[in-house]
């Protein structure tokens, strides 16, 4: 699975994508194939306010929880709903799937994240190959 | 055995032996709503002997028009359903069940027939305590046992389980640093630790800072004197670990935490290991729980109920939840030996009545007990009542006083062993644990090497390299007809295998343990796909556990 | 030692085989000055004839022959023959938790089944495997409340189980989790609705209520929901007497429902082991405690049940998880399982109807005697009343004692307030010569004086 060059990492494995102000939020592909089938996503409301690399959430498989970290600061504008009933949908695409969008507060954090290529050598060097 | 034996081939046409087991039929059974029909009948009351109400308009608005769907069916078809049922279950009953920190002992059934003897089951918990003295004696009769047996000098039995019993210590260890002037903030917990502990910590209000294990899996000592500091309110320790190890520096890990003016909490789940042999009060720990679901065998019937009393050292004494049983009757007579105590650090009551299980021990002439007698069944004279005038205590932890029905059950067990006995059980423990140690270590991966007590874990290294995980191993030994080991427990071992065998398992029933367990390896090389599909003899196969998960059916509808 | 199955024989060649020279050598991990050289301060081995007679002794002490109207949290009713013989059986009795699906299905649909009955009862979507007790349940569930709202203030009735009151004020007391006690109306002994409208705020988690109360007494649950539902708070009924639910409405207004199930089937032994059950609405789910039974399928499309969304347990979530319950009480569910199939939809409407029949002829019989009368006739009752005597109770009490009676209990232990007030219950075990007995020795020194 290849990691969208457009797209900026965390080390605890969530991406972003900014579209200008917003940032669409979501959990790479490592981290769902380590995490297996997931069962459900604990995502914040609209309006609530998230901190960069603090807990926004989390994603559950049938015997794992998996906090999640936000890449930024800002403000909840939209939630996946659609992940409320098909959580799976993170498992089949991950990089297709956001799980929250964030009004960006602070847009210079997003130069502090991985890109693509320093996150797939990131991983590589966690899984020690 | 051979091993082309094991293929499904072979098994559907050549004997149909596998180990110890061949299948046998089970019978299909529906839910019970499913074999409702209305008209039928299980019960039937006595003619009312008073005048009949009329419900509706007494009760008016709190009337229920609806009555709940209930299944409506016979006798004979809800004792079928539950024994058709039973028969889906695995049971010690059946054979070895060694799954690793649970302590699956067999239950022996008189137990099972005390516990119902009319006057103790019948006994309503507010009856007056003059009609219930045979109880009360019972609790004391068991408080100075588990006493002795954890070398501890106060004891509760209220907790409700090990879980519960965790609550309830590391409340004490909160009071007493309270009474010190600072509740502290923190529990050290160590990595390999069963998750009740961090779980039970944090309803308390500590905040849990995890201690890295060493190389052989122990207490990190530098790492706990770099840990422990003003804060730090307690260590939870298992001990021996999860791995079944004892830790020998014990009394290092103690001085560390008393020099700091922490306690030493210790998880009793794994007391099967050291009953009759070596007490914790005496390497230091000030506050433990007990399993009786576990080390004192009281069923675990099919997750519950436990017991989970609670010992500490004096000093947490006056923290103790309410009710405390003492002797000697309120506003009467003051106690005989009052002045008598073995143990005058703490408080006396109010009233000045000693907790029970301080007051000495008497012989049915008056003389003391000693040390090396055995405890006399009835040494007790005066009634015994139960005091709630103790201004320190945490509270209470559950209604009433306690899951009594497991009192009875385990002192039984306790009389059944007696002082021999209860020796005896422990170093069987030990032995077996050992003996499978030593007959898997040639093909399963033994990751730390310190010595066994009643538990030894394996890893699933090797069998990883084909593929093959801890969890399709254990799936493949119920084939062999055994339950599972302990999977993927503790968390420090990657992949663990952890097995208990308890003392109740004979050798015969090791050797054919061993025998699965190293065909089960074998096929792991020769086979993997029979493993990793396991079970393949079981009513069903592996179930869907992501369905159960995102879309949950936690209770049956009736089908539209 | 009976339950050990070796012989000092085969002890020595296992320890032969290990290589260990003796029993020694495998406790060698303990310092030498931690080992215990002398035997157990323990009772003598004792034969299994000695143990039954020991018991025995024991249970005779406990005298048997009374009648009693003892209630409050703890019921006496008739419990079906085929619990206990389906109990024992080995399969039920001598299980683990059902962590191994495969061969636990027995015991995965037991609770299944108990799950389903518990919802149907209670009015509620949902109810989990079983916690210890009522006690520790209803704090469970004001804790599960807390989670839910993001609150953290909770207000309790003060007509809740005195023993229930303490069990939470003792979870409460390190969760940061204020309770406000909220009183009765001494008329109808319920609790008092614009007292709890002043107590409920916008902070508030939950109240908490049982119904019937721990007078006897059926609450105006959809009142009170109304209450707290207004200001956002979640209302948690607590039930200690499982039974009145075959003739009393269930609490559908509320959030969550906190019940002890004794009653069905569980024989009192002083108190425990009881059988705690949290029902609550579907939303609520992910944040209950306890163990849940869900079905699903296995590879070959066959009903199974497993333990699902265990992710809320400690076993996972450690320090995060909803509660630190391991261990729950699933044999006594079991109990509860099979004596409301016994009992089934029919069964449990007569026999609550029986319940509050005995409790409404003990309750006028006994308040009719000269000197006493009962308190709380102002709303309805399921099979427990308070009764005021000018007598006090300790007087009476001995008489009936004398008799070979047990009456009701001291409500001033708890309620000061409430001098010479004693709670009975009357469940339909009771007969009507035990409850004319009881009013006649009531009324002996009325008379006589």
């Amino acid at each position: 699975m290849p990691y969208p060059t457009n797209y900026r990492y965390t080390r605890e494995h969530e991406w972003i994508s900014v579209d200008g102000a917003i940032g669409s939020i979501g959990i790479t592909d490592y981290a769902q194939n380590s995490l297996g089938d997931i069962v459900y996503v604990d995502a914040p409301k609209v309006g609530d306010t998230v901190s960069a690399n603090a807990t926004f959430g989390s994603v559950e498989s049938v015997k794992a929880v998996s906090d999640l970290f936000s890449p930024v600061s800002g403000k909840v504008t939209a939630v996946n709903e659609e992940l409320k009933t098909a959580p799976d949908k993170i498992n089949e695409d991950a990089h297709g799937t956001w799980i929250i969008k964030v009004e960006l507060s602070n847009p210079e954090e997003v130069t502090t994240l991985l890109d693509a290529a320093a996150y797939e050598a990131f991983i590589a060097e966690e899984t020690g190959n | 055995m051979t091993s082309n034996a094991n293929s499904p081939e072979a098994r559907s046409a050549g004997p149909r032996t596998l180990g110890k087991v061949r299948p046998h039929q089970t019978q299909n059974e529906a839910l019970l709503f499913e074999k409702s029909s209305p008209g039928k009948r299980a019960y039937k009351l006595p003619p009312l002997d008073v005048a009949a109400v009329d419900f509706s308009s007494g009760l008016g608005e709190a009337y229920r028009q609806n009555p709940p769907a209930l299944p409506e069916l016979s006798e004979i078809e809800i004792i079928r359903h539950f024994t058709r049922l039973s028969t889906w279950n695995y049971a010690i009953d059946l054979g070895m069940y060694p799954l690793g920190s649970c302590t699956m002992k067999y239950n022996p059934r008189v137990n099972e027939l005390v516990a119902r003897i009319e006057g103790l089951a019948e006994a309503h918990p507010y009856r007056p305590e003059s009609l219930a003295q045979g109880i009360l004696e019972i609790f004391d009769l068991l408080q100075r046992c588990l006493l002795d047996i954890t070398g501890m000098d106060a004891i509760t039995l209220q907790p409700a389980a090990g879980a519960h019993g965790e609550f309830t210590g590391i409340l004490l260890t909160r009071a007493w640093h309270e009474s010190q002037g600072n509740p502290r903030k923190k529990i050290l917990i160590p990595d390999s630790a069963h998750g009740t502990n961090p779980a039970t910590a944090a309803i308390v209000g500590y905040v849990v800072e995890n201690l890295k294990s060493n190389a052989d899996g122990g207490i990190d000592l530098e790492a706990l004197t770099r840990q422990v500091d003003g804060e730090t309110a307690a260590l939870m320790l298992t001990n021996p670990s999860t791995l079944g190890v004892f830790e020998s520096q014990i009394h290092k890990i103690a001085d560390i935490l008393h020099a700091k003016g922490a306690l030493l909490y210790m998880d009793g789940a794994n007391m099967n290991a050291l009953v009759g042999k070596v007490r914790p009060g005496d390497f230091g720990v000030d506050v433990m729980h007990l399993n009786l679901h576990k080390t004192f065998s009281t069923p675990h019937g099919g997750g519950g109920p436990g017991s989970g009393p609670v010992a500490c050292k004096a000093f947490l004494e006056p923290f103790l939840p309410i009710p405390v049983l003492v002797r000697g009757g309120k506003g009467e007579e003051p106690c005989s030996d009052a002045g008598d105590w073995e143990d005058t650090n703490a408080e006396p009551t109010a009233d000045g009545c000693p907790p029970l299980f301080r007051a000495p021990v008497l012989k049915p002439d008056g003389e003391r007990v000693g040390d090396t007698d055995p405890l006399p069944l009835h040494p007790f004279g005066g009634p015994l009542r139960w005091d709630y005038d103790r201004p320190q205590s945490v509270g209470r932890v559950r209604a009433f006083y306690g899951n009594t029905g497991m009192f009875i059950r385990a002192l039984a067990y306790i009389l059944a062993n007696g002082p021999d006995g209860l020796r005896q059980t422990t170093e069987d423990a030990v032995l077996n644990a050992n003996y499978i140690r030593k007959k898997l270590e040639d093909v399963y991966e033994l990751p730390y090497k310190t010595a066994s007590m009643h538990e030894v874990v394996f890893s699933d290294k090797r069998q990883a390299a084909r593929g093959i995980k801890t969890g399709d191993i254990a799936k493949r030994l119920i084939d062999y007809g055994f339950h599972p080991y302990t999977v993927s427990f503790p968390l420090i071992v990657h992949g663990a295998l952890m097995i208990e065998p308890t003392e109740s398992e004979s050798r015969e029933e090791l050797d054919l343990f061993i025998a699965a367990m190293r065909s089960i390896a074998r096929e792991v090389e020769e086979n993997p796909e029979l493993v990793k599909t396991a079970p393949h003899s079981t009513r069903v196969s592996r179930l869907d556990e992501v369905q159960a998960a995102r879309k949950p059916i936690l209770r049956w509808r009736p089908q539209p | 030692m009976r339950y050990l199955p070796k012989s000092d024989e085969e002890r020595r060649q296992m320890l032969a085989e290990i290589g260990a020279k003796s029993i020694d050598d495998l406790f060698s991990s303990i310092p030498a000055e931690y080992r215990l050289e002398r035997d157990l301060t323990v009772p003598r081995q004792q034969a299994e004839s000695e143990i039954v007679e020991y018991f025995r002794a024991a249970g005779q002490k406990n005298a048997t022959d009374y009648a009693s109207f003892l209630g409050a949290g703890a019921y006496r009713h008739y419990r079906p023959v085929i619990i206990d013989a389906l109990v024992q059986r080995g399969e039920f009795l001598t299980s683990y938790t059902p962590y191994q699906a495969e061969i636990t299905q027995g015991t995965l649909q037991a609770i299944f089944e108990f799950q389903t009955m518990i919802a149907e009862l209670t009015g509620m979507d949902v109810a989990n495997a079983s916690m210890y007790d009522g006690s520790t349940g209803a704090a469970e569930a004001v804790m599960m409340a807390v989670r839910v709202t993001g609150r953290s203030n909770a207000v309790v009735a003060g007509t809740v189980h005195p023993e229930y009151r303490e069990v939470l004020a003792t979870y409460a007391k390190h969760q940061g989790l204020p309770t406000a006690l909220v009183g009765y109306d001494p008329e109808t002994g319920r609790i008092d609705l614009d007292t709890l409208d002043a107590a409920v705020s916008a902070e508030t988690a939950a109240v908490l209520v049982q119904s019937p109360n721990f007078f006897g007494v059926i609450e105006d649950i959809p009142a009170i929901a109304q209450i707290a539902h207004a200001r956002g708070a979640l209302l948690i009924v607590s039930i200690s007497e499982s039974i009145s639910l075959g003739i009393v409405r269930p609490p559908v207004e509320a959030d969550i429902v906190a019940m002890e199930t004794q009653s069905f089937g569980v024989a009192l032994s002083y108190g425990g082991p009881f059988c705690g059950v949290i029902a609550a609405k579907e939303q609520f789910v992910r944040q209950m405690p306890g163990r849940l039974a869900g079905q699903t399928v296995d590879g070959a499309g066959n009903r199974g049940f497993v333990l699902t969304l265990a992710t809320r347990e400690q076993h996972i979530r450690r320090e995060k998880a909803t509660s630190n319950i391991c261990t729950n009480q699933a044999l006594v569910a079991l109990m509860a399982t099979i004596f409301l199939a016994v009992y089934g939809k029919e069964g449990i409407r007569e026999l609550a109807e029986h319940n509050l029949a005995k409790a409404d002829y003990a309750a006028r019989t006994l308040g009719n005697q000269p000197g006493a009368k009962q308190r709380f006739k102002g709303a309805p009752r399921f099979h427990e009343f308070v009764l005021q005597t000018d007598e006090a109770p300790e007087a009476w009490s001995r008489r009936l004692l004398e008799n070979k009676i047990v009456g009701g209990i001291e409500l001033s232990r708890w309620y000061p307030e409430l001098g010479n007030c004693t709670l009975w219950c009357a469940t339909e075990v009771v007969k009507r010569e035990q409850i004319d007995a009881a009013a006649r020795v009531l009324a002996a020194e009325a008379v006589e004086a």
